[in-house]
């Protein structure tokens, strides 16, 4: 009896390229999203049944401001085609210029919190918070529960980018492990994110 | 500072909270004072708490379930007490404050401390070893899912101490689980400990997933793998696409709570029944999360003992894959009476019926498995043998239920009550059971001890049968669930029957705990010294009983399904003695501290304490960050240690 082909990578884990990274943890990652999907899902189909739920407050038109959804959606893409050329450099192994990629995914992501704390404050001193009627709780947890996944993105960038660069671990298998599961995650919070800004701001906007 | 708690939080008025709280106090401290005075702290951390490995957890899981099966048990005795006499000007021994709680109680615990655990347990012992793999694909997150079940189980005791549970039954219904009613910390206990377990078995599903499809033995292709692994695989999906839904059910109660949001209350919009709607959405799969592996261990227990392979492999495959995808087709049949449409409540009814012929083919297939066979009467077929009878009568029981204009009538009576525990009882427990004598030997090396097993399942189907049946009764009878008092007196001669039924399983239970006693006291006269003390089939029963920490020496080749037998039939001389290093991973603590922060986190929450829920959070992410600027994980375990592991082994 020989070993299998599973446990022979493992063995050879050390040599292994980045193209190969390994098979079970991307795999996994992938799995993850899917049940990620399935919270978004939920939210959604929340979001669907009391998306006319006003109560006699304000509504998706009264509220949202389309200029600074358009610029959240452009901060959001454009992180993620550096967090695509922050890929291309990594299986170039040109990891400064890595860095650099991940360091304006990073800023594009702290622009587009940003700007949504700033939305979700001013919604709130307008007498429009969560706690106003049952569309407006849908919507700031809906909206809210992406923002929190783009949040724990940018805090898993930074602690990707901390042990790269200050722990000096460079980038060994794991790490290409690591950034590709991290990009995973970055992609599909852009997917999700464009299902909100069609579902709930436009959508909304028009009502 | 403590937020909401204070010390007239702890009931120290009623005497029996406060005897229930000694009695688990002095039981903990009587545990801590036996290992402090073996010494067995250290072993205890280094080979158990910290332990990633699958048997080890798998192992953990079950005293966990059987501790909590105690408690659970505990609840359902006082409560058969209490309506066997609480009729008429006697209101019984139990407060409807305390009824109440109880009730929730033993739903939570039951479902998620008995059933869940049970399930993860065996598939963590199981699965790994019939797949022939060395570990879970991602043993860390496995550690952290024991815990999180751990701190969730610690947490629903601490509140039979301080503060309430939920008087909300065990599926915190709203606007009666929103605050305007439910003002105290019940529901807040209730919402934190399922999300705990909850996130425990999404994690259990993602790696269980993730091991079956990666991890198989070569030449173990999707129709040769066992089919208690086939079970444990729908199972596992069906934990991925349900337990989020249960999450974002609970987590929107939980911002209606704390955040004042509207999603179910009475007024701004909110809507109570898309609770329901959600939670049903995860509840019914999760019936199926739970009784798709016991269908699995029948599955295996039948051909075993009957000596023949199982009767129609396949068609069993697809009946569970059936049962998988119809499973997310039904739930709107948990609310008939909430007036949608006819067409809605017929679709729904049809469908619920559609999901018993799957079912029935899985019954006919056991059957079929033991007919022309020569059956053993061991105490794993005969829990087998009464799960095929009980479970009958409970599906016919939930066809009847399936009838939308039968709810009109029998929603929510002792009706539904008796049928949910004739198919959980007599469906997911006896398996469990079942299951539990069947692969005892496998983890801990000798096996269970046959007479008092024999004793423990009469015992039990005796007085299930006992405390049940009235209960179908009653409720045509129109008796609803969740009565601390009625004023009825042609009821009370069936509560008093059922309360007898109790009594009898109470007894089953009591020879349980004697088995295992007596089995670990006479381990010396019944070791399993070949591993194999069944003559079973599958891949788990090849190598040693306990399996050595590295499970396989070499890794099998799987050319047929029941690999095991097909070897045993055909000794292939191909084999070659040739070992290879064998990477393993590390022991680690973080498991277990991650879990220790989760319960304090809840804890915080759940009493408003935010610095402390605060700390937690900033600690639980650090210890995972922590964890992962770890570089070395896995360790190598050198071929030549193996050949002298195994050369020993067979030497004695």
């Amino acid at each position: 009896m020989s070993e299998t082909a599973q446990q022979r990578h493992v063995h050879q884990e050390p040599d292994r390229d980045l193209d190969h990274p390994h098979p079970e943890t991307v795999f996994g990652f992938w799995v993850y999203i899917m049940t990620d999907c399935m919270i978004f899902a939920s939210l959604f189909a929340v979001f669907a049944v009391q998306r006319t739920a006003y109560a006699g407050g304000p509504n998706g038109h009264d509220l949202f401001d389309l200029k600074s959804t358009l610029l959240e959606t452009f901060l959001l893409l454009t992180s993620s085609t550096t967090c695509g050329y922050a890929m291309v450099c990594l299986h170039q192994r040109r990891q400064n210029l890595m860095g650099l990629f991940l360091l304006l995914t990073l800023a594009c992501g702290l622009g587009f919190v940003g700007l949504e704390v700033s939305e979700f404050l001013k919604l709130i001193a307008e007498n429009a918070g969560p706690d106003r009627s049952a569309f407006l709780s849908a919507f700031f947890i809906l909206v809210g529960t992406h923002g929190l996944h783009v949040t724990c993105g940018m805090l898993w960038m930074l602690v990707l980018l901390f042990d790269i660069f200050i722990r000096k671990r460079g980038l060994p298998p794991v790490i290409g492990r690591r950034l590709l599961a991290f990009s995973l995650f970055w992609h599909f919070l852009d997917i999700i994110w464009i299902c909100l800004f069609t579902f709930v701001y436009l959508n909304g906007y028009l009502t | 500072m403590f937020g909401k708690l204070a010390f007239n939080q702890i009931p120290i008025s009623s005497p029996i909270i406060m005897v229930a709280v000694a009695f688990e106090v002095i039981a903990a401290l009587a545990v801590l004072s036996f290992i402090t005075k073996k010494h067995g702290w250290g072993y205890l951390w280094r080979e158990w708490l910290t332990s990633v490995d699958h048997k080890k957890i798998g192992v953990m899981y079950i005293i966990v379930a059987l501790v909590m099966l105690l408690r659970g048990f505990v609840d359902a005795m006082m409560m058969r007490t209490q309506q066997a006499i609480a009729d008429g000007s006697n209101t019984g021994f139990l407060p409807p404050h305390h009824y109440d709680q109880f009730f929730s109680e033993h739903g939570v615990i039951m479902i998620f401390f008995v059933a869940m655990p049970l399930i993860i347990g065996l598939m963590n012992i199981v699965v790994p070893l019939q797949i022939g793999t060395r570990d879970v694909a991602f043993p860390f997150l496995n550690s952290v899912s024991l815990w999180l079940v751990v701190a969730a189980a610690l947490l629903l005791n601490i509140s039979l101490a301080i503060g309430d549970f939920a008087k909300t039954g065990w599926v915190a219904y709203p606007p009666l689980s929103e605050l305007t009613y439910s003002p105290d910390v019940g529901v807040d206990y209730y919402i934190w400990v399922l999300q705990l377990s909850g996130f425990s078995s999404l994690f259990t599903g993602i790696n269980f997933f993730v091991t079956i499809v990666k991890r198989r033995a070569p030449g173990m292709g999707f129709f040769r793998m066992p089919i208690f692994t086939w079970t444990a695989f729908c199972t596992v999906m069906l934990m991925m696409i349900a337990f989020p839904i249960l999450t974002v059910a609970l987590a929107l109660l939980a911002f209606d709570r704390y955040c004042g949001t509207h999603f179910f209350t009475n007024d701004l919009g909110g809507n109570a029944m898309m609770y329901v709607n959600l939670f049903w959405a995860w509840g019914h799969p999760e019936v199926y999360i739970l009784m798709l592996p016991a269908f699995g261990v029948y599955s295996e227990v039948f051909p075993t003992f009957a000596g023949k392979p199982l009767f129609a492999y396949r068609t069993m495959v697809y009946a569970t894959v059936c049962i998988t995808v119809l499973s997310f087709m039904v739930w709107l049949h948990h609310f008939f009476t909430m007036g949608s449409a006819a067409s809605v409540n017929a679709f729904f009814g049809i469908m619920t019926m559609i999901i018993a012929v799957p079912t029935g083919v899985k019954i006919f297939s056991w059957i079929f498995t033991i007919y022309g066979g020569r059956l053993r009467f061991t105490v794993p077929v005969l829990w087998s043998l009464g799960f095929i009878i009980t479970f009958t009568i409970g599906g016919m029981t939930g066809v009847i239920l399936a009838i939308p204009g039968n709810d009109y009538v029998l929603h929510n009576s002792l009706f539904l009550v008796a049928h949910f525990h004739n198919v959980l009882i007599g469906g997911v427990l006896f398996g469990m059971f079942a299951g539990y004598n069947y692969w005892f030997p496998k983890a801990a090396g000798f096996t269970l001890n046959e007479a008092w097993g024999k004793a423990a399942f009469w015992f039990w189907i005796t007085g299930f049968y006992v405390a049940f049946m009235p209960l179908y009764i009653l409720g045509f009878m129109g008796m609803t669930r969740r009565l601390a008092h009625y004023d009825n007196p042609a009821w009370q001669p069936y509560l008093i029957l059922a309360f007898f039924g109790a009594v009898l399983i109470s007894i089953g239970i009591f020879c349980q705990v004697a088995q295992l006693y007596i089995s670990i006291r006479d381990r010396a006269l019944n070791r399993d010294l070949t591993g194999d003390p069944w003559n079973a089939r599958t891949l788990e029963w090849s190598i040693p009983s306990p399996p050595p920490f590295y499970n396989f020496a070499r890794t099998p080749h799987v050319e047929s399904i029941d690999a095991f037998w097909m070897e045993k039939q055909n000794p292939s001389k191909s084999s070659s003695p040739e070992y290879v290093d064998i990477e393993l991973p590390k022991n680690t603590a973080s498991g277990f501290i991650i879990g220790v922060l989760d319960g304090v986190l809840a804890f915080g929450l759940i009493w408003h304490i935010w610095w402390l829920a605060i700390l937690t959070l900033i600690g639980i992410t650090a210890t995972v960050i922590a964890r992962a600027f770890q570089s070395e994980v896995d360790y190598t375990i050198p071929a030549a240690k193996i050949a002298q592991l195994e050369a020993a082994r067979t030497q004695t």
